[in-house]
């Protein structure tokens, strides 16, 4: 099964649905290999590798530890590397700037050192760029995981009920404090928010899965069921908007775009946490991720218990973004694009988890760099620059890929 | 193609019967979702805030004498009426295009940037020309959102042969959304009475337009369903798969692109006059899929037909629970279509794309 996540986009879900995607896990090895499309043309004969007992590919490395076993793809741990780097280095021009400039040697001397500077740099700035990279680290595993498992490229944590059942949940409270005690006080900004978000988010997720389960639980189910379910929460949020004061629902549409604004290491620790515990748990799952790919019979054919896979995976992209709605907000796009924009560097079939992850690192890292240089001293929300930033380089990869699949 | 089909091989008697059967079944469909249209456009105009009486009604239809209860039906029930069968059948008959090109049942009217393109060219109006006043707005709507389209069409078309696969074509119109919805938010957080017009637009209504309102939707949305109904047989073709499409004689890229014209002018039309209300055109197809079958001949006025009902009981609905007030018609749709589309598909089989 590790072999077949291979290159080439046939199987994505614009194939037929039946016919060509159900014929792929029967093929020859040999067979399949035509497929890839990293393949360099001069390769070897097909027909020797077939016939050995250990499979070679060109570009995929098998790599054992005692009983367990997995493939290593060179082309996804390089693009994983780059990103990483690209990560820390945005993590470290973000320390630089605020009411104290600094250098980025200036950010790394303040950390070991002591001071005014220190303070700044570990209690400020710190928080700060670790829950953007941390928070778009979950978004993005959970984006990746709910577009694998709704085998949709448009699905994510939103339609699980997640983000929109938090956003109500927050845009409500803050209508209500509002016309009651002239904005929002700070212990529910501090405490309130997160604790009504992670309340709302989950609420949200469990009113989904409980309406699309049905003596098990179908991808395509629990997508329209999704879609019910958001458009309920949304409305019910556009118009909560609607009722109460223009200046607070400027207030809830800063949060509803999701902020990092003023995040500090009560917002850091319990998205790391949350990852610590999840990420693990994820990856010892992807085996079955793949193959949630096929057709529900083909699934159940390959020996994977389908509906306790979904469930697992399905609450792990479910916690993941809870927290990270929790802290941040319901940064907008991530959990849709990063998966997209992993996939096509990564060139594989389906939306890789770590590079995905990392990718959603870089991307909300980099969007709230651009939030807080471009019309600064005004900062914008993090979640209106995802987007903004985001989408071209998506379009981009989209029309690149499509051109090389050409030629 | 299957009049193609029929006419390769005779059917025979039997065959016939059954498909002379399943032709008066769908006639009977047809018929039915006309009378709830027309049983639901009767109620619009009959129930409103304050109530007039059936023979008060009547009278302001056929012999208007300028007393206030005329008044009443003919300068607000009647355009709003209007407008809401306009706006219904528009997202209803793209939504149905709409997922029908993509594949994807995630897809509604909007996904081409056409929901947000309206709402940023409407925002940035307001921001830069200082554009008061629902009639200008309009007219910005629409040249919003044609612009997003044409762009997500191109750059869908961009690097590729034979028009934008389904996937290409929704993750660029995604990616259009999203950039454009990211500006907006920008625009309406530093300014106050762009989020004032912005968060009403966003819930979406058909109520206070006046009857220009619907008269200058109207050409587009005509345009629109014209094409939509050239492009059925189609786009039953594409949905065997692009392959089999181009080896029965599709031209893909023009049915592609007759399908992305129809839907920009229909849904640019209907949210340019009434706000995003794109979750007609979301939730109608699903519920009429399991009627009307696969063939987009039929789904395509029966989606149009439930659509307008749709969205005028909601709308009615909307009048009643919020006396003197009134709910907005999105809020409604949401609150009362969505969980009723939860209890249709929990309780059958979906019907796949």
């Amino acid at each position: 099964m590790t072999l077949l996540p291979g290159g080439g986009t046939g199987a994505l879900p614009e194939d037929p649905p039946g016919g060509l995607r159900g014929a792929l896990p029967e093929d020859p090895p040999g067979g399949l290999r035509g497929s890839l499309a990293e393949d360099p043309p001069g390769g070897p004969p097909r027909g020797a590798e077939a016939s050995s007992a250990r499979l070679r590919l060109p570009r995929e490395r098998p790599v054992r530890l005692g009983p367990a076993s997995w493939l290593l793809r060179l082309r996804s741990a390089a693009v994983c590397l780059v990103l990483l780097a690209a990560a820390l280095l945005l993590m470290g021009l973000g320390m630089r700037i605020g009411d104290l400039p600094m250098t980025v040697p200036e950010v790394f001397q303040a950390i070991a050192g002591d001071g005014p500077a220190h303070f700044v740099v570990m209690e400020l700035r710190l928080p700060r760029a670790l829950t953007g990279a941390l928070v778009g680290t979950a978004f993005a595993l959970s984006g990746a995981i709910t577009q694998a498992v709704a085998r949709n490229p448009l699905a994510s944590p939103d339609i699980l009920g997640v983000t929109t059942g938090a956003s109500v949940a927050v845009v409500a409270a803050i209508v209500a404090a509002g016309s009651t005690a002239g904005g929002p006080s700070g212990a529910l900004v501090t405490f309130g928010i997160p604790a009504l978000a992670l309340a709302g988010g989950l609420a949200g997720a469990l009113a989904v899965y409980l309406l699309a389960w049905r003596g098990g639980l179908d991808g395509y189910r629990l997508v329209l069921v999704g879609i019910g379910v958001t458009a309920v929460f949304g409305n019910v949020k556009y118009w909560l908007l609607t009722v109460g004061d223009v200046n607070d629902s400027s207030r809830a549409m800063v949060w509803i775009s999701g902020s990092l604004h003023g995040r500090g290491w009560e917002h850091v620790h319990p998205v790391a946490l949350a990852l610590a515990v999840l990420v693990p748990l994820t990856l010892l799952g992807t085996r079955s991720l793949g193959a949630l790919r096929f057709g529900d019979d083909t699934v159940t054919g390959l020996g994977v218990r389908m509906n306790l896979a979904r469930g697992l995976m399905i609450l792990a992209a479910v916690l993941l973004a809870a927290v990270a709605t929790a802290s941040a907000g319901p940064v907008a796009f991530v959990a849709l694009a990063a998966p997209q924009i992993a996939l096509r560097l990564a060139g594989t079939a389906q939306p890789p988890l770590v590079v995905s992850a990392l990718t959603g690192a870089v991307l909300t890292t980099a969007a709230d760099l651009a939030a807080r240089t471009a019309f600064s001293p005004v900062e914008l929300p993090v979640g209106v620059v995802t987007a903004v930033l985001g989408a071209p380089y998506l379009i981009y990869l989209l029309v690149r890929v499509r051109r090389e699949a050409r030629s | 193609m299957s009049t193609a089909v029929a006419a390769a091989r005779p059917p025979s008697p039997g065959r016939a019967r059954t498909l002379q059967a399943r032709r008066g079944r769908l006639l009977l469909v047809l018929a039915g979702l006309s009378a709830a249209l027309a049983a639901a456009v009767v109620l619009s105009i009959a129930i409103g805030a304050k109530s007039v009486p059936l023979s008060g009604v009547w009278h302001g239809l056929t012999g208007p004498t300028g007393t206030e209860s005329d008044i009443i039906v003919r300068s607000l029930r009647v355009p709003r009426t209007a407008l809401g069968i306009l706006a219904g059948v528009a997202l209803g008959v793209a939504g149905a295009l709409m997922q029908g090109h993509t594949r994807n049942p995630l897809a509604d009217p909007g996904l081409l940037g056409v929901t947000q393109g309206a709402a940023f060219a409407m925002v940035l109006s307001i921001m830069v020309l200082g554009v008061t006043g629902l009639y200008s707005y309009v007219w910005f709507g629409m040249a919003g959102a044609l612009v997003a389209s044409v762009g997500v069409f191109a750059l869908g078309m961009a690097g590729g042969r034979g028009g934008p696969t389904p996937v290409t074509l929704a993750l660029a119109g995604t990616a259009v959304s999203a950039f454009l919805y990211g500006l907006t938010s920008a625009l309406v957080l530093a300014d106050d009475q762009a989020m004032d017009v912005f968060r009403f637009w966003q819930t979406g209504s058909i109520a206070a337009r006046g009857a220009e309102t619907a008269w200058q939707v109207l050409p587009f949305i005509a345009a629109g369903l014209v094409l939509a109904l050239v492009n059925a047989p189609g786009l039953n073709a594409l949905s065997l798969g692009e392959d089999v499409a181009r080896a029965l004689g599709q031209n893909v890229a023009l049915t592609r692109a007759v399908g992305v014209a129809a839907v920009t002018l229909l849904t640019g039309g209907a949210v340019a006059a009434c706000g995003s209300l794109a979750f007609v055109g979301l939730m109608v197809p699903h519920l009429v899929r399991p009627l009307s079958g696969p063939d987009h001949r039929w789904l395509l006025p029966y989606s149009g037909l439930a659509g307008a009902t749709a969205l005028l009981l909601a709308d009615v609905v909307g009048r009643v629970v919020a006396r003197p007030g009134e709910l907005e018609v999105g809020v409604v749709l949401a609150l009362t279509g969505a969980p009723f589309f939860v209890a249709l598909v929990r309780r059958r089989k979906p019907v796949r794309l």
